[in-house]
């Protein structure tokens, strides 16, 4: 790692490539298509008049064209500057990733038409390794000094990257399989949101019954309530599922019917237990897992209460 | 009034026609299902113009009429679906011989095409199942969310329970799976013709849901196969002769739930299938020793001992000693799924078992047994089920 830390540093204070002379000279037409483009009607760069009024000596360039003046576009690209092998380093570490964090500009004087300003980069700085919201990476500023024909610093502006490691994805769990909700069976999966293993009770007869339904089969009353469980049971039968694998569960994954002390019966998991020392008459309790926003279930973990 | 009884050896199955069985058939469902259809009809000797009824399973995907359509069929006056998956073999050969024996109809055929394995496979579960609100997938909101959500699951929790009442071992399960594959070795029609396998090897196949092995479960296939259904007295007539249907019967019992019936005060046993054995044994007058071979429904080992127990071939709980002292392969007492069964020759929902109970009577088996009168045939267990006694025509 300090290997990695030492070579970087080595790029700070390297130049990168030679001055770049613009192009073109500050002139009145590209001023003008800067200004309508971002829509800045200040008449210091539009009107000679104006700028007079202002102190200056005619029409001024907007400052932040600052760049703008010796930018060559794709087709200057040589890829063999130092600022290339900077990243072609930190890509090699899996600092694959860029994106830009800050750009300071400072203007020393608004340029006038005729100036030709010329570009002088260089590595200012790369950081220690940090982590980022984005990921882990390292910052680089470059320093870009615009220098007139005399040689004079017009604006200088420092850029910073951030090049990092992409974080992997992290899939979201894939959540359990949904329980279709009913009429019949909503309450009791409203309750365990709750934290209440109900049992749905006949409000005539008063048997109990799981899974629940609209109807008494002992007394055809429609009229229902619940009694809250005690959670405490006994491992009626149970399976340990090997195959297939659904995403949403850990294998080898126990399911069992519990006998409540109740008398119903419902089928859960079985937790906290290798799936080897899961025993019919093992007695069980019941605790609440929220598995997401929607679902919270009961599972049982071996003990008595 | 009237009861099962009034069917009780009125009718007959005097065709039967599959197609290969494969794990890939490269061809769409209804092209299976008019493909042994044709072939049934042909058995049978019965042109296609004369079918007037069709029964297959409302799991199917071949609509009645999209099958009579193709095969160039006349007027159709029974089209009837039977529900719960496996459970509907014998149930679909219970509404041929009821509309045969009321007049209703003349011949009826009952099919069942899929393209289980290159298809939809059942093996996977329901864990995609869309919970659209309504009584069905509901069922399935007390297991799913808990990742019980295979029919190899489902079942095992009742093997769990049956092994924890009785004594009842893994071995014991696979002595079931032996004897199938056996018969199977000999099938040239069987995926796993000519390829036996030994107690051992099912001990070491890999878990799939303890307690069952992978060498527990059925196979996945792609096949059909269907079956035809008319008078008794058309049997004369049948080119390759015909197997009575002496009783057929649907059960479903107390409590009952769909694979998962875990409520109920004993969860090792088959109470609707005691409901079926009851019916057939009270509709031929046969009792277990008229019976000398079964096709006994497969598609896990465990419910095979159960069955055994609820059609009375031995106590409760006395299945694993049934099969290990008398034997369920040829040359025992009973042997059971002389066509390989699910696991060894095909898993056609339980329909090509019933095409076995008819070659049994016929005579004409690759492991026929010696001396057939009556074939007892089985359909899913765990859900609402079925059965049927096939008799030769004396």
């Amino acid at each position: 790692m300090s290997e990695l830390i030492d070579a970087l540093r080595a790029f700070e204070g390297r130049v990168i490539g030679p001055p770049t002379r613009a192009l073109d000279a500050v002139n009145e037409p590209m001023i003008r298509h800067w200004c309508d483009a971002i829509d800045d009607r200040n008449p210091i760069y539009l009107d000679n008049d104006a700028a007079k009024a202002n102190g200056h000596r005619g029409i001024v360039a907007p400052p932040t064209m600052l760049q703008a003046w010796s930018m060559r576009g794709l087709g200057g690209r040589t890829g063999a500057t130092a600022q290339d092998d900077l990243l072609r380093l930190l890509d090699s570490h899996g600092f694959t990733s860029v994106v830009a964090t800050n750009c300071d500009q400072e203007y020393m004087r608004y340029l006038e038409p005729g100036d030709r300003v010329t570009t002088t980069v260089t590595i200012e700085a790369v950081s220690d390794e940090k982590k980022t919201g984005l990921g882990v990476g390292h910052f680089v500023t470059t320093l870009q000094e615009y220098r007139d024909d005399a040689g004079e610093v017009v604006g200088t502006m420092r850029f910073r990257i951030l090049k990092f490691a992409p974080q992997p994805k992290v899939e979201p769990r894939p959540q359990r399989p949904r329980p279709s909700i009913t009429r019949d069976n909503a309450f009791w999966f409203e309750a365990a949101k709750q934290h209440q293993l109900l049992i749905q009770r006949c409000a005539r007869c008063r048997q109990l019954r799981h899974p629940p339904g609209p109807m008494c089969p002992h007394c055809h009353s429609l009229e229902w309530d619940t009694v809250d469980a005690s959670g405490r049971g006994a491992i009626y039968s149970f399976v340990v599922n090997h195959h297939p694998q659904v995403p949403a569960f850990d294998y080898p994954l126990v399911v069992a019917v519990i006998e409540l002390e109740e008398g119903t019966r419902l089928v859960s998991n079985v937790i906290g237990i290798e799936a080897h020392d899961v025993e019919i008459g093992m007695p069980v309790v019941a605790e609440f897992v929220a598995f997401d926003d929607e679902l919270t279930l009961p599972q049982f973990r071996p003990g008595l209460n | 009034m009237s009861d099962a009884s009034d069917i009780g050896g009125r009718t007959a199955i005097v065709g039967i026609g599959a197609t290969e069985f494969s794990k890939d058939s490269g061809r769409s469902e209804l092209r299976l299902a008019v493909e042994a259809t044709k072939a049934a009809l042909d058995d049978a000797g019965i042109a296609p113009s004369e079918v007037d009824g069709m029964v297959t399973f409302t799991m199917d995907n071949n609509p009645e009429i999209e099958v009579a359509r193709n095969l160039g069929m006349n007027d159709l006056k029974l089209f009837s679906r039977v529900h719960y998956g496996g459970g509907a073999g014998g149930g679909t050969i219970l509404q041929a011989a009821m509309a045969v024996a009321s007049g209703v109809c003349d011949v009826v055929v009952c099919y069942r095409a899929f393209n289980e394995r290159s298809g939809h496979r059942f093996g996977i579960g329901v864990q995609d199942r869309p919970p659209a609100p309504n009584t069905e997938n509901a069922h399935y909101a007390w297991y799913s969310p808990y990742g019980l959500v295979t029919p190899a699951q489902w079942v095992a929790m009742f093997a769990r329970r049956y092994m924890h009442t009785y004594g009842a071992t893994s071995e014991d399960f696979g002595r079931v799976a032996v004897a199938d594959r056996f018969h199977a070795s000999t099938n040239p029609a069987a995926w796993f013709f000519q390829q036996p396998i030994t107690l051992e090897e099912h001990q070491a196949s890999r878990w799939i849901v303890e307690p069952l092995h992978l060498l527990d479960c059925c196979q996945e296939s792609d096949g059909a196969q269907a079956l035809i259904i008319t008078s008794r007295d058309r049997v004369k007539d049948s080119p390759n002769g015909g197997a009575i249907i002496e009783a057929a019967a649907q059960g479903a019992s107390k409590g009952q739930e769909m694979m998962t019936s875990y409520y109920r005060d004993d969860m090792a046993g088959l109470p609707e299938m005691g409901l079926v054995a009851r019916q057939l044994w009270a509709t031929s007058s046969l009792t277990p020793a008229d019976i000398q071979t079964a096709v006994i429904y497969d598609h896990f080992t465990p419910f095979v001992l159960c069955q055994l127990e609820e059609f009375g071939f031995c106590g409760r709980g006395e299945a694993k000693d049934f099969i290990k002292d008398e034997g369920i392969e040829l040359g025992g007492r009973l042997p059971i799924n002389t066509n390989g069964g699910q696991l060894g020759e095909a898993y056609i929902h339980g329909m090509n078992g019933i095409a076995e109970g008819v070659r049994q009577v016929r005579g004409n088996s690759v492991n026929q047994v010696p001396n057939v009168q009556y074939v007892l045939v089985t359909a899913g267990t765990g859900v609402p089920t079925s059965g049927l006694i096939l008799g030769r025509d004396n």
